[in-house]
């Protein structure tokens, strides 16, 4: 039995109400408890910021892409490099670091559970061996449904059922966590080099629009009862006047769910855009966020774009392929067989460029126009708007509208005249980021009653302690003391240890997966269903008994079971 | 007993619908592998036991000297080296990643020799690739640019391209067009559609002339270039742009002549260039059933795929410099511990030289021309066979090899495992 009593936490913990409490929390193998023995190690506070450890909704760390943009940049992996040093091991990358540095530097500014946003199924065995070399962080992966052949089969036969036991089947092979939409059914199209334009636009071949492949799978996620909701990264990414498309995609979805919103659209910076074209290029941030402020069934995250050098990746390929076509850099992409694709890109995100300038604004003006902070979470994601490192730029940008006039004074200055940013007074508190950055992730990702995100007894015992008191700092003056306080903790703990002191990682760590095995009853077991047996091995590379994940890639499995209703 | 679904720890096809007859835990009949594949099923002559050169002898030695004698000849080296990697499985390659960050050594894999020169490509201007059931399903054009696959990777072209079926091939085997361009007449040139013969050290030209022809600029082509008439370049790049999807696969005929990592930038380009028009991809043809596992791996955890330098602490990667021909033509190196590879088959003399005057440990199941140059050889469970562990497909899809047969024989990760840990231990004391 070990036993941990953190004293004299300022706690602000939004899902247990609790804000600004100085308390202290008893920790008992890992978990949260009423009390602890006086055995207990004892870690003191001093009424520093104590909350739940930071949650990321959607990042890309892990996986056969993020694993291709490290690959092709020799020059990214020299960007950030340290040696082995304690319990730490060498590092290399600075907007694709290695596994090790995703896992040390979100340790070090207190993130104790990540989703990686995208994965592709048949490569999912990747993806879960990179989770294994995160070590501090618990992991769960979105699993790409985009441009699944089945899946549009079943859509054009009308039969949403059988859409869900695909999806329930994939899921459990996988280990996946949640469904993932990229660019539905543009991914199939780029197959042959085509996209789609928008949700009305028919796939080839398949002959059923994104704006089906949306509504159904949203049915066929809530008849699985899955934890997390559909995780949509609209179409028509990145161009001018798209935001009447991410409208219509909002549009397509009803309120499905009582605990959770029925949508979750991601990086919505990138889908925000007005104009005819690059010449009139400017924000529609605030349609968007009225219509999102109307509407609880739909959570976004912000995709906030930093100014410097990053690396885009996306499943979007075709999209990538138009930036690449613009930026005329090293162009990767690599299509998944029946599944959806990818692609990558390097890109240097400019004060003096304009459209980089009313991107940036964009990001920032969703989350002060958002009026619920539960709705609009704190992302870039990462590394496509910016390396996570620079979460703790864009809290201090929330919290200080000075900070944010001085940063305005330094980008391009027709930006004024595009963007509503300027107009906009308002400053976010302490509580509403740390819902921005756990709170709100834990509930939409549904993992609160897993012990995810908060700090009521039974939950997991993940707590970052940031060295500072919300008393004592001024956000809206002292932006610099935000940034630092935010970069590194004082304590990271997880699973009831002490991971990161100081910028220092303490021990190596053992990462826990989340993944979902819905229950379907038999005559919606496609692993008995001869059709699609047939269709597997006619079409895969690879064999359908060697497809699924074994449980030897799981250090640790949290699996969750559902019920599905079909 | 018959094992279904077996994967073929030989080439980079990994090829995972093999079924192995076993009978008295021995392989009695192998179906659905190529030559190669079959041949290294049911190969035998499996070296028993880990043994020290003792003179111009070999003495049987426990497992338990082997890594000891390993782990003590790497902890007092200066200058380490790590070789190999391809031939094993990616839980083994993820030990050697951390055993050379702890010694500061150099862990180098096969690419070196091999796909290097592709990667080097790839890493100024990126890779348009995708999985080989896309090119199975859609391609209506394949190009083969110094692939010979029917030596090399037999099934390539009966599980993805030649002889495959594709879901959106009425009639694949007719609907589907085949170029082979080559030096030679090779055996796959002779069931190709057309075939581009190029006079040896003419790639280069021949695909700029392919870049300049797709971009509109045929005026500027020459009768022929490097012996390959104009009128023929104008054919391959109009089937090339009329195609819905093509596909083009290169071996080291393109890699490793002249122009190398040139070559496959240049044959990117035009990839890039064709993907304005219709729908292109390129892939290498990976040769060691897990060599791009061992890039994945690498690149996972120091950041670059092979050739990596931790002698400052860091991961540093030169090619050219902390590559191992080089480490070991330098004379830098002063031990070398090899796993799943034969680089005395491979290397250059001058590198054998070296390699004869240092301790080396390999870890192989089967004596190999690198027997020769071992201190000691530690037999191990061969991945695929009598060992499970993730391979990485050519085109980088992860599977799970099977284990078609028991025996005593510890697998790579476990003896890697046991080394790490001592020295582990010694640093610690």
């Amino acid at each position: 039995m070990t036993e941990l009593l953190v004293k004299n936490a300022c706690v602000i913990d939004p899902l247990s109400g609790i804000n600004g409490e100085v308390m202290d929390l008893a920790i008992r193998n890992g978990k949260i408890v009423e009390e602890v023995s006086d055995a207990a190690e004892v870690v003191d506070a001093h009424r520093m910021l104590t909350m739940p450890g930071g949650v990321d909704s959607h990042t890309h760390i892990c996986g056969t892409k993020v694993n291709f943009g490290r690959y092709m940049s020799p020059e990214d992996m020299r960007a950030g490099r340290t040696p082995r040093r304690g319990a730490m091991h060498a590092t290399s990358g600075y907007s694709v670091p290695t596994t090790y540095g995703n896992s040390y530097r979100y340790s070090v500014m207190g993130y104790t559970t990540l989703l990686e946003g995208a994965m592709a199924p048949l490569e999912a065995r990747h993806t879960h061996e990179e989770f294994t070399y995160t070590p501090l962080q618990d992991t769960m992966a979105n699993t790409l449904f985009d441009g699944n052949w089945g899946i549009m089969e079943a859509i054009r036969d009308g039969d949403t059922k059988r859409v869900a036991a695909i999806i329930a089947w994939t899921l459990k092979a996988v280990k996946g966590f949640a469904i993932k939409l990229t660019n539905p059914g543009g991914t199939e199209a780029w197959q042959w080099g085509k996209n789609v334009s928008c949700i009305r636009d028919p796939v080839p071949y398949f002959e059923v629009t994104p704006a089906e492949i949306i509504r159904s799978v949203v049915e066929a996620n809530e008849l699985l009862h899955l934890p997390h909701s559909v995780h949509l990264h609209c179409n028509n990414l990145g161009t001018p006047g798209n935001y009447t498309c991410t409208l219509g995609s909002m549009g397509l979805i009803p309120d499905l769910n009582k605990k959770r919103q029925t949508l979750y659209a991601t990086h919505v910076q990138y889908h925000a855009y007005g104009g005819s074209g690059w010449k009139d290029f400017c924000s529609k941030s605030e349609p968007i966020a009225n219509f999102v402020n109307m509407r609880p069934q739909i959570v976004m995250d912000m995709g906030q774009v930093m100014f410097g050098r990053t690396t885009t990746m996306t499943a979007d390929g075709p999209m990538e392929f138009n930036l690449y076509r613009l930026h005329h850099d090293k162009w990767s992409n690599h299509d998944v067989e029946l599944e959806t694709g990818s692609g990558i890109i390097p890109v240097v995100y400019r004060r003096k460029n304009l459209v980089n300038s009313i991107m940036w604004a964009i990001g920032l003006e969703l989350a002060l126009l958002t009026k619920s902070p539960w709705q609009c979470l704190l992302t870039t994601d990462n590394p496509n708007g910016a390396p996570f490192v620079k979460y703790p730029e864009i809290i201090a940008l929330l919290m200080s509208k000075r900070y944010r006039d001085a940063e305005f004074a330094t980008i391009h200055p027709d930006t004024e005249s595009r963007v509503p940013l300027p107009a906009i007074e308002r400053e976010l508190d302490w509580h509403e980021i740390a819902v921005m950055t756990r709170a709100g992730q834990t509930r939409a990702l549904g993992i609160q009653d897993l012990g995810k995100g908060h700090l009521a007894p039974g939950a997991d015992a993940d707590v970052a302690i940031y060295p500072f008191k919300i008393d004592e700092v001024d956000p809206s003056a002292e932006y610099q003391r935000v940034i630092d306080g935010f970069s590194q903790t004082e304590y990271t703990i997880k699973r009831g240890r002490v991971v990161a002191r100081r910028g220092e990682c303490l021990v190596h760590g053992s990462n826990a997966t989340f993944w979902v095995a819905p229950k379907v009853p038999e005559n919606y077991d496609m692993g008995k269903d001869p059709d699609f047996i047939e269709k597997f091995d006619r079409y895969y590379t690879v064999r359908m008994r060697n497809y699924p994940v074994q449980d030897e890639y799981l250090t640790r499995s949290r699996c969750i079971e559902t019920e599905a209703e079909l | 007993m018959i094992v279904k679904d077996a994967v073929c720890p030989f080439c980079g096809c990994l090829c995972d619908d093999i079924e192995v007859e076993v009978e008295g835990n021995r392989v009695v009949a192998v179906t659905n592998a190529c030559e190669l594949g079959t041949t290294k099923f049911m190969g035998e002559k499996r070296l028993k036991n880990p043994i020290l050169r003792d003179g111009n002898e070999w003495k049987d030695i426990t497992y338990d000297d082997a890594i000891r004698y390993a782990a003590d000849m790497l902890l007092s080296a200066e200058r380490p080296l790590l070789y190999g990697w391809s031939g094993t499985h990616g839980e083994a390659q993820c030990v050697g990643v951390h055993m050379a960050e702890l010694i500061h050594g150099v862990i180098d894999n096969t690419s070196s020799v091999c796909h290097g020169p592709s990667i080097l490509a790839i890493q100024e201007v990126g890779h348009p690739g995708c999985t080989l059931g896309v090119v199975k399903n859609r391609a209506d054009l394949v190009i083969y640019w110094g692939s010979n696959p029917i030596d090399a990777h037999p099934r390539h072209l009966s599980r993805y391209t030649r002889y495959a079926e594709g879901f959106f091939l009425e009639n694949a085997f007719r609907d589907r067009k085949v170029i082979v361009v080559d030096v030679r007449k090779t055996e796959t040139a002779n069931i190709a559609d057309e075939f581009v013969q190029i006079k040896p050290g003419g790639d280069y030209a021949v695909l700029s002339a392919l870049r300049a022809i797709v971009q509109g600029k045929t005026d500027t082509i020459p009768r022929t270039v490097a012996g390959v008439t104009r009128e023929q370049l104008i054919r391959v790049a109009n089937l090339c742009k009329s195609a819905k999807f093509g596909a083009v696969y290169f071996g080291l005929g393109l890699t490793m002549t002249q122009g190398k990592y040139k070559n496959i930038r240049n044959a990117i380009e035009l990839i890039s260039e064709l993907n304005r028009h219709t729908k292109f991809t390129i892939s290498a043809m990976r040769g060691h059933y897990n060599v791009y596992g061992s890039n994945e791996v690498n690149t996972w955890m120091t950041g670059y795929p092979f050739g990596i330098d931790f002698s400052r602490g860091i991961a540093f990667y030169n090619p050219g410099e902390t590559t191992a021909v080089d480490i070991l033509a330098r004379k830098e190196c002063d031990a070398a511990l090899i796993v799943g590879s034969d680089p005395a088959a491979h290397f250059p003399r001058k590198c054998l030289e070296h390699l004869a005057e240092i301790p080396v440990v390999q870890l192989d199941p089967y004596p190999n021309a690198t027997t020769a140059f071992c201190n000691v050889q530690i037999p191990v469970a061969v991945t695929g066979i009598d060992a499970e562990g993730t391979a990485y497909r050519m085109d980088g899809v992860p599977i799970r090899t099977r284990r078609v047969l028991s025996t005593d024989y510890l697998s790579d990760d476990e003896v890697l495992a046991r080394m790490y840990a001592l020295m582990q231990e010694a640093q610690r004391s």
